[in-house]
């Protein structure tokens, strides 16, 4: 099972996502973001968080249209599975892999904190492994994360369970408390809090290594 | 030939900053400010000539780039 983590200037987790794909099984690809195509042979993408591209323009804004950006869209228009976490979740609604938009926090302050999370669904290759409604506590760290979409959007991915997570306590002014989103063949997920950071004990918590070791064991049935 | 691109967020789309700046001016006691909204101006140099080929050609720079449609909208000005 194969994960490829894409870099782009600025990107800052990348490194940590490379190691909780590792440490769920996978082989692990880096992908510069000037590659115009993915390594053969890979089973799931890793758009990592960070500040791609100096967050200018927009934040995700130039990363959608870089060159590895339309290997990324590819990938994901023929089914391939997609994690983008924080600015990898940026980058996936300008792509237009996902619906909404991220605009800067509703308290316009940069958050950096624990977070607790609701499971919203766990009908996906991501969230299989947690309970409906369980609690978990992943780290969030960012300025722009204040999920926004409308009134039609809103009611589609609410009602095909499309939200993944949610807020428990809403840290940025999200609509209806939303913290991740799926596609809607739920092989895309994108979300704001950092499970990558949440992998083991020493780093505070490890709720986030049930999200790769499920991810991981879809891809080796498969 | 010069284009002028007007980026906004689209009535209805709550502006955390524009909020933000609102209730700064009333801090400094401008106090019938009852609304404000921030957007961006971006200006584009062209070497196109033609003013109608051009805004064709910025128009689809915004959908494709400038603008995210999503959440924004944008007027173009050429000159």
């Amino acid at each position: 099972m194969k994960a490829a983590v894409i870099t782009f200037p600025g990107s800052n987790c990348d490194r940590d996502l490379a190691v909780a794909f590792e440490k769920a099984g996978a082989e692990v690809v880096r992908v510069w973001h000037k590659e115009t195509a993915l390594p053969a042979g890979v089973d799931v993408i890793g758009v990592p968080g960070g500040f791609s591209y100096g967050d200018y323009l927009r934040c995700g804004a130039i990363a959608s249209r870089s060159p590895i950006g339309q290997a990324v869209a590819d990938f994901a228009g023929k089914g391939g599975y997609v994690l983008g976490i924080c600015n990898g979740f940026q980058v996936l609604t300008e792509m237009g892999l996902l619906p909404g938009a991220l605009m800067r926090n509703a308290g316009l302050k940069f958050v950096c904190k624990p977070q607790a999370l609701r499971v919203a669904s766990t009908d996906s290759a991501f969230t299989s492994a947690y309970a409906k409604g369980a609690e978990v506590v992943f780290p969030i760290a960012h300025h722009d994360g204040n999920f926004t979409i409308d009134a039609e959007g809103l009611a589609r991915i609410e009602a095909e369970d499309r939200v993944a997570f949610r807020y428990a306590g809403n840290p940025n002014g999200s609509m209806a408390d939303i913290a991740g989103v799926l596609s809607e063949n739920r092989r895309v997920l994108g979300m704001m809090p950092h499970p990558e950071r949440a992998i083991e004990a020493a780093q505070g918590g490890a709720d986030g290594a049930a999200l790769f070791r499920a991810l991981t064991g879809v891809m080796a049935q498969a | 030939m010069k284009a002028r691109v007007h980026v906004m967020l689209k009535d209805g789309v709550l502006d955390p900053q524009g909020e933000a700046v609102r209730h700064a001016l009333g801090h400094l006691g401008f106090g019938g400010v009852e609304g404000v909204r921030q957007g961006k101006v971006i200006e584009l140099d062209l070497a196109a000539t033609d003013k109608a080929a051009a805004e064709v050609e910025v128009r689809q720079m915004c959908e494709k780039l400038l603008a995210n449609t999503v959440i924004e909208k944008y007027t173009i000005e050429i000159a």
